[in-house]
């Protein structure tokens, strides 16, 4: 019997079981994929966002802002890659300055700081590659950009140091309350609990339903990317929004905190919560509109495009309730629910707190170390890690830089990696120009030896179990 | 800090045939960085035959004309390291490079040979839709998995992109028991050799589908098929002719880009046309004492190439350091690829301190038949050459005569002229 049961692994079921961590509870965190992030989680903007694009008073406003926040703070505690870039959102036409005052008014509403309208020409002096047809910018310099899956990454194995158990590859398949509390079934067997979170991303609405305890709906808002070189990551040093246009909602253009440039998303609702293909509309369109705020950007340089589907309610706001008695839904965590995680945690750990009494743990741990990015250490840091490990001595990924140390580290860690796609969240190997065509076979026979499968074991993504036939 | 006359990046076939050119003009203190385990580079993987047939005038394998150099590399007494990873190099010709056994550690060369080699275009750079299953490989990265690691991986097989690995592997595979469906080529020509078209592709009844590309790749986890659409003269694809083809895995062989980011990093200029290091006629990049020769310098069809152009970048070297380290005295002409050229290695020519004939290699833009190669500086013709067949898969190599260049101050075109 544990206290609470976290549904789904993504970036808000993971913080929410780093902040129960803190407390003498019995946490489990149940996953269907064999990895968390997987989902929402791996596949968006990467924006820490300032918080002026929520409407006051709202939950999104709140929460955003409140995020935004802590995510320094975080960010070193937990070793994860955060940087406060600053954002701009383009105004292109002249009468559409009323627009980007209102989102400035709105943001300090929400109290965003330093919130600052700017001319075009103010805007390229900063900016210098953005295009003559901007009129104006409001500049918010609270904005950031982090990396998804290392601060997704981050929460869980904090949230495992400090007794979380995960059970990754398990799936529920049915909710039943009984007078202790909750019973959860899964492909794995049954789960009882007091309390549940139903952090199950573009699945929320579905755990909720088993449970009955909320009669919302998450539709799929398809997001598609394209993501450039590093050659190209130095093209913008802000995160450029644009406000909607004829074109419809606008797409950004951003450096990634690693050093690339990344470009999008288009804005797609459906039905299948599985659809992450990418489009060639997609990708035409990606193009179009990027091209409105910075000319000539350089697609010959894109290394990868991707797509990933936002968990949208149907409240226009994030959907964080109480939906039946124990039952605590966090759904519809659509953008800026990345920014925002840290402080949904807070608040479902506040409504638990109204229900049972929470008592701190005396000895929780609040750092994590993540696996070692070698290449960004200096010239005696990587001397001294080869000398007690030489195998950060060998490059696997030449493209990133990636010693096999890492990788092993990635593979041998807590919630270590099971897949090429895991090793790739939690190294970057494989993130680069030839996109693992160099690096896949040496990390394949790495997880190989871990697994202790042949090669035809060790599987790119998914949640099946690892098969030992090959 | 060691200190080295000549220190070549890359252990492969360009590499390896610099180095011992570089000892017979004389060099002694020489080194080869190899970030392998082992001599030979790509040929490693390459087992099939049809290497060395201008070189040794027989057919090898890879590994076998690999074997060749490194063998004489080892009997000359070359010192190589292997498991050695070069992470920079600076203007001033520092060399950064790491390994297990010696972490990371600066050695100063008088003159550096980039040998680097290239990679594969990856599916992302294609901008492909669909979803990014298991079971989508480039071409050369399912032939480590073949040839080197035992595994094959998959049973039904569509390729993109007829370059020659592409092809090679088509065969490769249906040796090993899979089944190619087709190979898609998104031009109305292909980019591989007319005799790996034969043997690898028609020998085994695999089509060839000019002017068709993948629009959409199936499957979440694992691939499930693609569709193959024909593609219009703008090569866009048309509605319609769509196809879907069930299959395990998809080989891509789209194209080879050298790897610079090293050279790009010494601050080496590079040229658009070959994403490989503008160079002079003693492949001497813009920065001096640094040459570049094999596939980093552009990307060839025949290791024989790799290894006759890579023996000058060793000579010129080995010139370089005997001089002094000195840099050129004159300005070089320029050498301009024009109508039907894509680009030229050269592209520029010290013509007033010639020490030979000088080559000129070449692609065509596209296919020509019954032509002229024709190099004119100003009005003076230097060279004409009659040609049957000229196609963009095969590179051109002509030679100049050095009396004929060594009074040309005007700026040397290249071009090709139709009958």
């Amino acid at each position: 019997m544990y206290d609470v049961i976290i549904i789904g692994g993504g970036v808000t079921g993971c913080a929410a079981a780093a902040e129960l961590a803190k407390y003498q509870l019995d946490v489990c965190l149940v996953e269907k994929e064999s990895d968390v992030c997987e989902g929402t989680s791996k596949a968006n903007s990467a924006i820490v966002h300032a918080g002026f694009d929520a409407e006051p008073d709202t939950l999104k406003a709140k929460l955003n802002v409140r995020g935004n926040a802590m995510i320094a703070e975080l960010s070193d505690k937990l070793d994860f890659a955060f940087k406060n870039n600053g954002a701009m959102v383009l105004c292109f036409e002249e009468e559409r300055l009323t627009d980007l005052k209102n989102l400035r008014e709105k943001g300090e509403k929400n109290g965003v700081a330093g919130l600052e309208i700017l001319s075009g020409d103010e805007a390229r002096a900063r900016e210098p590659r953005l295009s003559k047809e901007v009129k104006y910018a409001l500049y918010a310099p609270t904005s950031g950009i982090v990396c998804p899956f290392e601060m997704t990454l981050a929460f869980a194995e904090n949230a495992y140091a400090n007794g979380v158990e995960f059970r990754l590859s398990t799936e529920v398949t049915a909710i039943e309350k009984n007078s202790e509390g909750w019973k959860v079934t899964t492909d794995k067997g049954e789960i009882l609990g007091r309390y549940i979170f139903n952090c199950a991303g573009v699945y929320a609405d579905k755990i909720a339903e088993m449970a009955n305890a909320g009669d919302f709906r998450i539709i799929p808002r398809k997001g598609e990317y394209m993501l450039m070189d590093k050659d190209a990551g130095e093209t913008v040093s802000h995160t450029i929004f644009q406000l909607p246009t004829k074109m419809g909602k606008g797409v950004l253009v951003t450096p990634t905190v690693h050093g690339n440039l990344l470009v999008g998303p288009t804005a797609e609702d459906i039905d299948d919560k599985e659809n992450t293909s990418t489009t060639a509309g997609g990708f035409a369109e990606i193009r179009a509109k990027s091209a409105l705020s910075v000319e000539g950007l350089p697609f010959g340089k894109v290394i990868t495009g991707f797509t990933g589907l936002r968990a949208v309610g149907d409240t226009n706001d994030f959907i964080i309730n109480e939906g039946a008695e124990g039952f605590f839904n966090a759904a519809g965590i659509e953008s800026p629910g990345l920014t925002s995680a840290p402080a949904i945690a807070e608040m479902l750990r506040e409504m638990l707190s109204k229900k049972t009494d929470l008592t701190p743990k005396t000895d929780h741990i609040d750092t994590r170390e993540g696996v070692v990015h070698f290449a960004e250490l200096s010239r005696e840091e990587q001397n001294a890690l080869i000398a007690k490990d030489p195998t950060y001595g060998n490059i696997v990924c030449r493209c990133e830089t990636i010693t096999e140390g890492e990788i092993r580290d990635a593979i041998n860690r807590p919630l270590g990696a099971v897949t090429l796609d895991g090793v790739k969240r939690r190294t970057r190997a494989g993130m680069g120009r030839c996109q693992a065509g160099f690096c896949s076979p040496k990390t394949i026979l790495l997880l190989a030896e871990k697994l202790g499968c042949g090669i035809g074991g060790v599987r790119k993504t998914g949640r099946e179990e690892v098969q030992k036939d090959a | 800090m060691r200190e080295f006359d000549l220190v070549i990046v890359g252990g492969g076939p360009a590499g390896m045939a610099a180095a011992i050119s570089a000892r017979e003009n004389g060099l002694e203190n020489i080194v080869i960085l190899e970030r392998d385990s082992e001599l030979g580079g790509i040929l490693n993987q390459c087992i099939h035959n049809g290497f060395g047939l201008h070189t040794f005038k027989e057919e090898l394998t890879g590994p076998e004309y690999a074997e060749r150099y490194a063998e004489k590399v080892i009997a000359m007494g070359i010192p190589y390291e292997t498991d050695t990873m070069v992470l920079n190099i600076s203007k001033d010709r520092v060399v950064t490079l790491l390994s297990k056994g010696r972490g990371v550690e600066d050695i100063r060369a008088k003159s550096v040979i980039l040998a680097m080699g290239c990679r594969e275009r990856p599916r992302g750079a294609l901008n492909i839709p669909g979803y990014r299953p298991q079971g989508v490989y480039t071409a050369g990265t399912a032939q480590k998995l073949v040839n080197c690691e035992g595994y094959l991986p998959g049973k039904e097989v569509v390729i993109l992109g007829s370059g020659d690995i592409g092809l090679i592997m088509a065969r490769r595979m249906t040796l090993e028991g899979a089944h190619v469906a087709a190979v898609a080529e998104l031009m109305p020509y292909s980019s591989g050799l007319k005799r790996n078209i034969v043997q690898c592709l028609d020998d085994y009844g695999i089509p060839l589908l000019l002017s068709h590309t993948v629009v959409d790749i199936k499957g979440k986890e694992k691939l499930e098929g693609v569709v193959i659409a024909q593609v219009d003269e703008k090569k866009a694809p048309i509605a319609g002719t769509e196809q879907f083809y069930p299959c395990d895995t998809l080989l891509l062989s789209c194209g080879l880009i050298p790897e610079n980011e090293l050279s790009k990093n010494c601050g080496v200029d590079i040229d658009p046309r070959t994403n490989g290091p503008l160079v002079d006629e003693g492949l001497e990049t813009s920065i001096d004492g640094v040459f570049a020769c094999g596939n980093v310098l552009h990307v060839h069809d025949l290791v024989d190439f790799v290894s006759e152009e890579s023996a000058r970048a060793g000579a010129s070297a080995a010139d370089f350091v005997k001089r002094g380290g000195t840099a050129d005295s004159t300005e070089p002409v320029k050498v301009i690829p024009q109508n039907g050229v894509r680009y030229t290695v050269p592209s520029k020519i010290h013509t007033a301190e010639l020490t030979g004939d000088v080559h000129i290699r070449f692609r065509v833009t596209g296919v020509f038949k019954d032509c002229s190669i024709v190099v004119k500086a100003g009005e003076n013709e230097l060279l004409r050459r009659k040609s049957r067949i000229l196609v963009p898969s095969e590179m051109q190599d002509i030679i100049i005569r050095q009396d004929k260049l060594a009074d040309v101050s005007e700026d040397i075109c290249v071009e090709i002229e139709e009958v």
